[in-house]
């Protein structure tokens, strides 16, 4: 799933404080899994919003409400009308929520009040792990499974650097070394020879170094011509 | 011969090779690299010129090596994938093959965090790997990465490191043979403090008779100070340094001069292991020490070739 983190109120209030009617506006779907803008995340802000703009003696309201997913049409016409009300939105989706707003409904005015960091998945209670990012050439067949271009932090595709030690990335001590965990399911599965063999320079192409991708499936695409 | 530097002809003339290493500094006055350079010229084979080394801005490696070029001397410049493209290398590696420079490095490098560019982009668009064999098919077989033909042959010695020091330990001898497969005709390594485990790599490296395939040289730095080993030991990615060395530096009245001693022990010990075709001396800060290295490891005159 995608996941975001809130950013700092005071960021959000400095954002917010020349609009009178602002609406905080939740989403239900990856960020409300990840508790970071869903209902309850959406209420708290709206609330902390309040607090602070009357302790700058701010005029205007903080409504709040949430809905399933904001990078879907449909689900953004049910609340058109009164997405139209307020002078501001400040989106507690991920950063395709808020484009899809802005792109869908071009008079609104919305604000980022997460910053999306990636896709990921909640590895315990409260500790969200990056593990794609969507390079478009998925290599985890070659991996076991671990992923090299997210998890090395020099995306290396032929084994680990020479900054690996102990199992860990020279990069910081709370971030596994991709390749050592690679190289041990390898070895777990008597694949170790697998190494050896010379990965080509990837086609990056695929990823966003290509430029934005659009993504494309004629089979299922409605045909809105004649 | 492959591009007929004198740090291959050393190296085929099976004398113990030794090489240097210049740090390019955080400004364009390369005044002391040269007289650097200038210091240890009749004691080292070739010179290492860093690659914006620890991921710190300081003058390219290539300018500081075409000026070696200049001056008579040779440089192997390294080349790391961090912060440029495949583009911009293969542009680079022609800039200075065009400048009259004959040795080339490939390593990853280390990571932008560790610099003063912390929010820099890391660019890793090719590793290591890639990157001697994009360089290797470019030399032997006239083309890019990219597979478009190069309008004039090019010719180079290349080169990689090796860290048999970092872990999955039992994978570091195939990762050396990943690396001469690639195109590697010489290896230097991570600095040696640990020699027990490097002998130990040795006779891995040994079974497989890589030492044959490429000159391994092993990498020693000397150690100035307590403050320096300690440093060295938490600081520094790829390093390490075995309790026992500190608690000698420790208990060493003069310890600049233990330092040395350790070093130049160390050079003598990797002259005794099998395979070993040379040493690779990192006195970074430390460059004047390095002629007496040489001298009382007993590595001088220098082999003219």
């Amino acid at each position: 799933m995608i996941i975001a983190e809130r950013k700092p109120l005071e960021e959000i209030a400095a954002m917010a404080a020349p609009y009178k009617k602002v609406c905080v506006l939740g989403c239900n779907t990856c960020v409300g899994v990840c508790m970071a803008g869903g209902e309850k995340e959406a209420a708290e802000t709206a609330s902390l919003l309040r607090i602070h703009r009357k302790k700058e003696n701010q005029e205007g309201e903080v409504d709040v409400f949430s809905i399933e997913r904001q990078c879907e049409f449909e689900f953004i016409d049910e609340v058109l009308e009164r997405l139209k009300s307020y002078d501001l939105i400040v989106s507690l989706a991920c950063g395709v929520g808020v484009q899809t707003m802005i792109e869908h409904v071009q008079s609104l005015r919305v604000v980022p009040g997460l910053n999306t960091t990636s896709m990921g998945y909640p590895t315990e209670q409260g500790v969200w792990s990056e593990r794609c990012l969507g390079c478009g050439d998925c290599v985890l067949h070659l991996t076991m499974g671990v992923c090299p271009i997210t998890r090395c932090a020099k995306a290396l595709l032929n084994g680990p650097c020479g900054g690996s030690a102990e199992g860990l990335c020279e990069v910081g001590e709370d971030i596994p070394c991709a390749w050592q965990l690679i190289h041990d399911r390898l070895s777990s599965f008597s694949r170790l020879g697998d190494l050896n063999e010379i990965q080509p320079p990837k086609d990056w192409s695929t990823s966003h170094h290509g430029g934005p991708r659009t993504t494309v499936r004629e089979d299922v695409r409605i045909d809105r011509g004649e | 011969m492959i591009a007929g530097s004198n740090l291959e002809k050393v190296i085929n003339s099976g004398n113990f090779v030794v090489t240097g290493e210049l740090g390019p500094p955080k400004s364009s006055d390369i005044t002391q690299l040269k007289h650097h350079a200038e210091e240890m010229k009749n004691h080292v084979d070739a010179y290492n010129i860093t690659d914006n080394q620890t991921a710190i801005v300081r003058t390219s490696s290539i300018a500081c090596g075409a000026t070696l070029v200049q001056m008579g001397l040779e440089p192997i410049i390294q080349i790391t994938v961090r912060d440029r493209n495949r583009i911009c290398i293969q542009g680079d590696v022609l800039g200075a093959h065009a400048l009259g420079i004959k040795n080339i490095l490939c390593l990853s490098g280390d990571h932008q965090s560790f610099g003063n560019e912390q929010g820099s982009k890391g660019v890793y668009d090719i590793d290591s790997m890639q990157l001697l064999k994009g360089l290797q098919e470019m030399r032997d077989e006239n083309h890019f990465i990219g597979g478009d033909e190069l309008e004039a042959p090019i010719s180079y010695y290349l080169g990689a490191v090796a860290n048999p020091f970092a872990d999955p330990f039992e994978y570091r001898v195939d990762r050396l043979e990943k690396k001469i497969n690639a195109g590697a005709s010489f290896i230097q390594t991570q600095c040696i403090f640990d020699v027990d485990r490097f002998e130990k790599w040795m006779e891995m490296v040994r079974e497989r008779g890589l030492h044959k395939k490429a000159a391994i040289m092993g990498g020693v730095t000397p150690i100035k100070s307590l403050g320096a080993a300690r440093y060295m030991k938490n600081n520094v990615s790829g390093i390490t340094i075995p309790d026992e060395l500190i608690d000698r530096l420790k208990g060493a009245e003069k310890k600049k001069e233990e330092g040395l001693n350790i070093c130049i022990e160390t050079i003598q010990r990797l002259q005794e292991i099998e395979g070993v075709a040379g040493v690779h001396i990192m006195a970074i800060a430390w460059e004047e020490i390095v002629p007496e290295i040489v001298e009382r490891s007993g590595l001088y005159p220098r082999p003219k070739v």
